[in-house]
């Protein structure tokens, strides 16, 4: 069958990445979010939390399992099922609820990566079924991706680390049922950093809600630690070797989150069409105006240039590559084209694009976290300018 | 006992339908397809008995193009165990399939075909009693509820004037109506195991069957565009529009 043949059916342009199987995934997201999402996001985001049954109900249509191995409930796959959920789930327009319901990507790999077996066995089912909330606590008050530097301790007593300090930021940090923790087991520096499960039940863990610019959904919170007494074996990879791990997760975030970018700034490009186009101005619809063309010309070609950028470094990890610094440059197209094609989407919804309810308004409010989150823009360039070797 | 379910290949229901500029038909050339909605939850009712115990094996039946495949992957990443795929490019009418039906039914001999009560494309609503005389198996249509026990189907059927409870033999021919029950995502678990059960592909020369068309389209046009609506003064204005203008009362 040809590769055009092959498109045929789902009626989507050829392409050298997608396979059947991705476009049957992308029905059963497609699907999720408009009946399980779509109907409630608006009262969601207003009333910034979600069900906890959504974890589950995300699981069952196995939402929760991509990437991780089977042997722990996963199901391993290729990058571009990410790439496929991460376009879908944007469609509902709710980057908190998304940044939330998948916090375990970021809190659960290094336990699937680096944990020992009877954490494997026991965290990772319950997460990847939903049962179970798991978050990653790496940045602190006093910084974010100067990880090397980080302030909370872990001092080993007997059988025991005692942790003391404070984290910031944390997605899910409310609710979160494991988190997986950056500490400091040794000395200064990034070979002093110990990556560390922690139970929410443990006595001295607190944690306070943080009022936000956007991601409502999301149960973000600050975390404190006073004298909370952990485990040896709940120590995820070996001692001071935590660095490792936390740098893990960072190609697959980036890329998961510049996937997430492309999937607003397209939501913002549909949604400036829709509105465009019914939205009557000076007897004419707005559409019919040159100048509001042009400017869904000028998203458009934007985010054709993610998404190809995007689908060619997922092919790339796919081969098993790290190109860190192209991943870096990419989030920051991504980002930057979620914040371009969201301004213009604003200024052509005009008065009703200000008002709260149109997916627009609230992508605009979302546009910063997502160029700040996950190593900001200038950090992303520090990056590929030392991997380039400028 | 066996299950066939017959899943049909249909444009998707989000697709605004654009009919051909030769009138003969309708555009489907880089259109979504999916499978038809009645036929999901025929598939999902098929499911449901295997999981309760009721039936051991789960057959996906399509008839059409090689696409088709597609469509039964569908209902084998939804829980099917296999499919069977009679492949052809010629149109296929109601009549034909319920004869390419049948002759797989006669190979296989399921205790239960559950069909959609119809496809949302053409809305024939033939082929499940077609397929039930062609048999001289009982049929259950429109079907709300179904329960199976010792031999027989009990349908609460979807009628004009509300639900009509029936008592059926097996074997026996269901059509399945919206609220059946609602049909489950195909996750991504089983996408992937799908991938791996077996889809047999047959051709209609093979089970004996003539697909040639019966019917003849003459022509398909697109409905007439809806008129604006206006605005009446009083009751007696609206009384006299809808007797004199719009003929309903």
């Amino acid at each position: 069958m040809s590769l055009a043949e092959q498109a045929l059916p789902s009626g989507r342009p050829p392409s050298p990445f997608y396979t059947e199987e991705h476009e049957a995934f992308r029905s059963t997201v497609r699907r999720f979010v408009e009946r399980e999402i779509m109907p409630h996001v608006d009262q969601w985001d207003e009333a910034e939390e979600f069900p906890r049954e959504l974890f589950r109900k995300a699981s069952a249509a196995g939402l929760m399992q991509l990437g991780f191995p089977e042997a722990y409930g996963g199901v391993p796959t290729d990058p571009f099922f990410g790439i496929v959920k991460a376009e879908e789930m944007a469609r509902h327009g709710s980057g908190g609820l998304n940044a939330s319901l998948n916090s375990h990507t970021i809190g659960s790999p290094p336990i699937a990566a680096l944990g020992p077996e009877w954490m494997k066995r026991k965290v990772l089912p319950e997460v990847l079924a939903g049962e179970k909330i798991s978050a990653l606590a790496i940045t602190e008050p006093s910084g974010g991706s100067d990880v090397a530097n980080l302030r909370t301790t872990a001092r080993r007593e007997g059988d025991h680390y005692v942790v003391n300090g404070s984290k910031m930021f944390i997605t899910s940090g409310m609710r979160a049922d494991y988190y997986t923790v950056a500490v400091r087991t040794g000395g200064p520096g990034a070979g002093g950093v110990s990556l560390l499960l922690i139970e929410r039940d443990r006595e001295g863990f607190a944690r306070s809600k943080l009022k936000k610019m956007g991601w409502w959904a999301s149960d973000t919170a600050q975390l404190f630690f006073d004298n909370v007494r952990v485990p040896v074996e709940n120590l995820i990879g070996e001692e001071n070797r935590g660095f490792i791990g936390i740098m893990l997760n960072f190609n697959s975030e980036r890329l998961g989150m510049s996937a997430g970018a492309c999937g607003y700034a397209k939501v913002c490009l549909d949604e400036a069409i829709a509105y465009a186009r019914e939205r009557h101005t000076f007897g004419k619809p707005l559409i019919a105006n040159q100048v509001v063309r042009h400017r869904l010309v000028d998203m458009a070609m934007r985010i054709n240039a993610v998404k190809s950028t995007l689908e060619l470094l997922a092919y790339r990890v796919g081969q098993g590559e790290k190109p860190v610094a192209e991943i870096c440059m990419l989030k920051n197209l991504a980002t930057s084209t979620m914040e371009f094609c969201a301004n213009e989407a604003m200024q052509i919804f005009g008065g009703a694009g200000y008002l709260r309810g149109a997916k627009v308004e609230r992508i605009y409010r979302e546009t910063k976290v997502m160029s700040i989150g996950g190593g900001s823009t200038e950090i992303m360039k520090d990056l590929a300018a030392r991997q380039m070797g400028l | 006992m066996k299950v066939l379910v017959a899943v049909k290949r249909v444009i998707d229901y989000n697709v605004k339908i654009r009919v051909k500029a030769d009138n003969t038909g309708v555009e489907t050339a880089n259109v979504k397809m999916s499978m038809n909605p009645f036929d999901e939850i025929a598939v999902e009712e098929a499911i449901r008995m295997k999981e309760k115990g009721a039936a051991t094996e789960v057959i996906a039946f399509s008839a059409g193009p090689a696409q088709c495949q597609e469509t039964i992957r569908t209902a084998l990443a939804m829980g099917a165990d296999r499919g069977v795929l009679v492949q052809t490019d010629a149109e296929l009418q109601p009549l034909a399939v319920a004869k390419l039906l049948k002759a797989v039914v006669d190979k296989e001999q399921p205790g239960l075909v559950i069909v959609g009560k119809q496809a949302i494309d053409d809305d024939s609503n033939q082929t499940g009693q077609m397929l039930a005389a062609l048999l001289g198996w009982s049929v259950g249509t429109f079907a709300n509820k179904l329960n199976v026990a010792d031999g027989s189907v009990e349908v609460k059927r979807e009628v004009d004037g509300g639900l009509e409870n029936i008592k059926i033999k097996m074997p026996a021919v269901i059509t399945t109506d919206l609220r059946l029950n609602e049909p489950r995502y195909a996750s991504l678990p089983n996408i992937m195991k799908a991938k791996k059960k077996p889809i047999e592909t047959l051709a209609p020369d093979a089970l004996g069957v003539d697909v040639a068309p019966r019917l003849k389209t003459l022509k398909v046009e697109e409905p007439p565009k809806r008129k604006a609506g206006i605005k009446v003064k009083t009751v007696a204005e609206l009384v006299e529009k809808l007797r004199n203008e719009a003929g309903v009362i």
